[in-house]
């Protein structure tokens, strides 16, 4: 048996003094030091910046559904093309994987009634309003131009005001992903209940330790190259200017030094995610726990040393094309092990297919898919051929779409009646889940063949060679737009109308459902005692050592 | 807090560890100090902007024929002075640091003032140093690296000078400091430190490797 509350018996009298008052609706537009309301400011802004950077991914969309740059013109679609990018990695998947869900559950899954620095958490999360009135901003002064990677030269060059804006931007919002990581780390290592041992930390705790420690050690590198950026821009000076001594090159270096990182920084929470929902949804005892756990710690570390596979095309010399070659096939082992120990877990599993569990088992094929084309990418030899074609485009939405945004909607479902204290409608959630995969597979797959083909990514305009297959992937687009409205109505009209979710409705054994659907400020009244793993599901060890099923154990506090 | 209402016995066993920052900060000896963890861990990841821009200085130069370029000549005697100040200043600072511990919060006071000033002392040689050099921001490469790293550097120390009078302004309210509370203290001498450590890599890679 595992950690469900134990009710302490004697003299807990939760005095009426001491109990705070629920938060109000306006609460959640001010400084905030609560982690939950942190967490809720950090999903809600996020998913408003999905909804822009996904109404670009439509608008450029149509204007490649012909050959001719005939809808926007050829600036705006540099402009949109860069600041979707930017947008669905800075303002989407980042702040709500990390920041949303981290903060949201991080504090409930330790047992712990608040982050270890409340008030750094909020500036944490205001530093990312600014950022993207920043990053709009910037569409009044044409918006910038040069591709989420923003290479020198071509960045320092164009728009510069606008340029300019988009660093600043970045620059905020890395200062908040800094200062996020360092709560996560402390609040994991020094507040977790003592009764918890470190080998029952829920999973989703471990990989927040990975994705924190990524953050740490690689956004200052980012945030030292767009300074050298900023001034070769703004002040003169010539970094990445080879003309006057300088070295492109070096930007690309200290941009992927973050940017591969960054990658994981948008997945390793969401296998978080995974191991979390696949568990409960299976009920079954998570396969490999330690595998898992560790497989996380071991992304975290050679995921730093394999950032030159982004650069095999900039001249690299061939002992950097082997090391970085060799570097990224050997990530892809960690990542294996954590698939295979889903799969295990789902293997002979009581499964219940509901809106988090089908976006789970989602994640899990397109996953696969963009994890294969990943290895694929990661062999130099067949990476020179397939550089800056749509082959590139396929691969990362693969795994960024099939894989990130896949784990936040599974992440939204299972979590939403903890966040909200109401269930979500399990129908409409069959129906966004079959239109977003359904769109993801028209949108993505074709661009496989496109790139194989040598279509280059990036460009308003193509060879018309290419427009039969381009439609199928305008056509694929229109459905993934179209599937975010039965998930929007259904958050909206959940959240208000909803069927009152009980303080467990999953019968799950982490922390956060000890506690009443949506926690109380602070969390607890009484901090919970753990007697047994997050995992244990169908195990016999009753909560005092008495033999009963786990599901009869917890069903008495669960209501 | 609504987990003091458990028996006190069980309380200390549920609540260790699990306590808001501030609560944490006022019961020192109680709890390990969060704070100073935050710090370390912050400027860890701070060190790894300075070596963004190390690493980039190094592989410019690496590149570079003659390094640095013709005609720049680089100054050793007021660095080498600068540097003398903000390396003693680490120690100065220690003995602040050593003398709250034993309650002695007018020590405390004298040290921190006498690192301000060292401190201060140091950030004017620098900007006297900007305004007699040779070249500007925008001279060569060289000087590109030259005035962002010990501009971004004084930057820090300009920090830690505000985080030093920031404890003498608290340590006017006797009883603010004591040998049993005072991370802020601590922590303004970590940062102190922090600065110190960035300054002799920055020292030995803009000046001292010039004249190899």
């Amino acid at each position: 048996m595992a950690q469900a509350q134990v009710p302490v018996e004697t003299g807990v009298i939760a005095t009426p003094a001491h109990v705070h008052e629920p938060w109000k609706w306006y609460d959640y537009f001010t400084f905030n030091i609560d982690h939950k309301v942190i967490g809720i400011q950090y999903l809600v802004l996020a998913f408003v910046f999905y909804l822009i950077g996904g109404l670009m991914a439509v608008a450029m969309r149509t204007e490649l559904a012909t050959a001719d740059p005939d809808f926007i013109s050829p600036a705006l679609y540099n402009a949109f093309l860069t600041n979707h990018g930017t947008i669905m990695i800075f303002f989407w998947v980042v702040p709500a994987a990390i920041g949303g869900f981290g903060n949201f559950l991080v504090p409930l899954m330790v047992g712990a009634r608040d982050m270890a620095f409340p008030k750094l958490n909020a500036i944490a999360f205001w530093l990312n309003p600014p950022a993207g009135a920043l990053l709009l901003g910037s569409f009044f002064f044409g918006g910038a131009q040069s591709g989420w990677t923003s290479y020198p030269p071509l960045s320092a060059i164009t728009a510069n005001t606008a340029q300019s804006m988009w660093i600043l931007a970045l620059v905020l919002v890395g200062s908040s992903s800094i200062l996020g990581s360092v709560n996560f780390l402390i609040t994991i290592f020094f507040m977790k209940v003592p009764s918890m041992r470190w080998d029952q930390l829920p999973l989703y705790c471990w990989s927040m330790v990975a994705t924190s420690v990524l953050a740490l050690v690689s956004t200052p590198v980012l945030a030292a190259g767009l300074t050298l950026l900023l001034f070769d821009i703004n002040f003169g000076t010539s970094f990445f200017k080879p003309e006057e001594g300088g070295n492109v090159v070096i930007y690309q270096h200290l941009f992927w030094f973050y940017s591969h990182p960054a990658v994981y920084l948008m997945i390793l929470p969401i296998f978080g995610v995974m191991s979390e929902v696949i568990p409960v949804h299976a009920r079954k005892p998570i396969f490999g726990y330690k595998a898992i756990a560790y497989s996380s710690l071991a992304i975290c570390l050679l995921g730093l040393f394999v950032w030159v596979h982004h650069m095999f095309t900039s001249g690299t010399p061939p002992w950097m094309r082997l090391f970085f070659t060799i570097s990224t096939l050997i990530v892809a082992v960690p990542t294996g092990v954590k698939i295979f120990s889903w799969v295990a877990t789902l293997w002979g599993g009581k499964i219940r297919y509901t809106g988090a569990m089908l976006f789970a088992v989602g994640l899990l094929s397109m996953f696969v898919l963009g994890g294969l084309s990943g290895v694929t990418l990661g062999a130099a030899p067949f990476d020179v051929h397939v550089h800056d074609t749509y082959y590139v485009v396929a691969h990362f939405h693969y795994v960024l779409f099939g894989g990130s945004v896949f784990g936040l909607y599974a992440g939204i479902y299972h979590w939403f009646p903890k966040i909200t204290g109401r269930m979500m409608n399990e129908t409409w959630a069959r129906v966004h889940f079959v239109l977003t995969f359904i769109g993801t597979n028209i949108t993505f797959l074709p661009m496989h063949q496109l790139g194989m083909h040598g279509m280059p990514r990036r460009v308003a305009m193509y060879d018309p060679q290419f427009e039969a297959l381009n439609k199928l992937c305008t056509f694929g687009a229109f459905v993934l737009a179209f599937s975010i409205l039965p998930f929007l109505f259904n958050v909206i009209w959940s959240w208000s109308k909803g069927p009152k979710a009980s303080g467990n409705p999953w019968n799950a054994l982490t922390l956060e459902w000890t506690t009443d659907s949506p926690p109380i400020v602070e969390n607890w009244e009484v901090l919970p005692v753990v007697t047994h793993g997050p995992y244990d599901y169908g195990m016999n060890v009753g909560l005092n050592g008495q033999v009963e099923p786990v599901e009869e154990a917890i069903a008495p506090h669960s209501s | 807090m609504q987990g003091s209402t458990v028996p006190s016995e069980t309380s200390e066993v549920l609540i260790d560890g699990a306590m808001p920052a501030e609560a944490i900060a006022h019961e020192h000896e109680a709890h390990p100090d969060l704070r100073v963890w935050g710090l370390l861990t912050f400027l860890a990841s701070e060190s790894l902007m300075f070596g963004g821009f190390f690493a980039t200085y190094l592989l410019l130069r690496g590149a570079a024929a003659q390094w640095p370029p013709e005609g720049t000549e680089v100054e050793l005697l007021l660095p080498t002075i600068n540097t003398v100040i903000l390396v003693s200043s680490s120690f100065v600072i220690h003995l602040g640091d050593t003398a709250v511990k034993k309650n002695d919060v007018k020590g405390l006071r004298l040290w921190y003032i006498v690192t301000a000033v060292m401190g201060i002392v140091f950030l004017a040689g620098q900007v006297y140093e900007y305004a007699t050099l040779g070249y500007g921001l925008k001279s060569n490469i060289f000087a590109n690296c030259f005035y962002l790293m010990t501009g971004f550097h004084g930057l820090h120390v300009f920090i830690g000078v505000c985080l030093i009078l920031g404890v003498l302004w608290r340590s006017r309210r006797s009883g603010h400091y004591s040998s049993s509370h005072h991370t802020g203290v601590e922590m303004a001498e970590i940062y102190w430190h922090f600065v110190d450590i960035i300054w002799i890599v920055l020292f030995t890679l803009l000046y001292i490797l010039t004249r190899f």
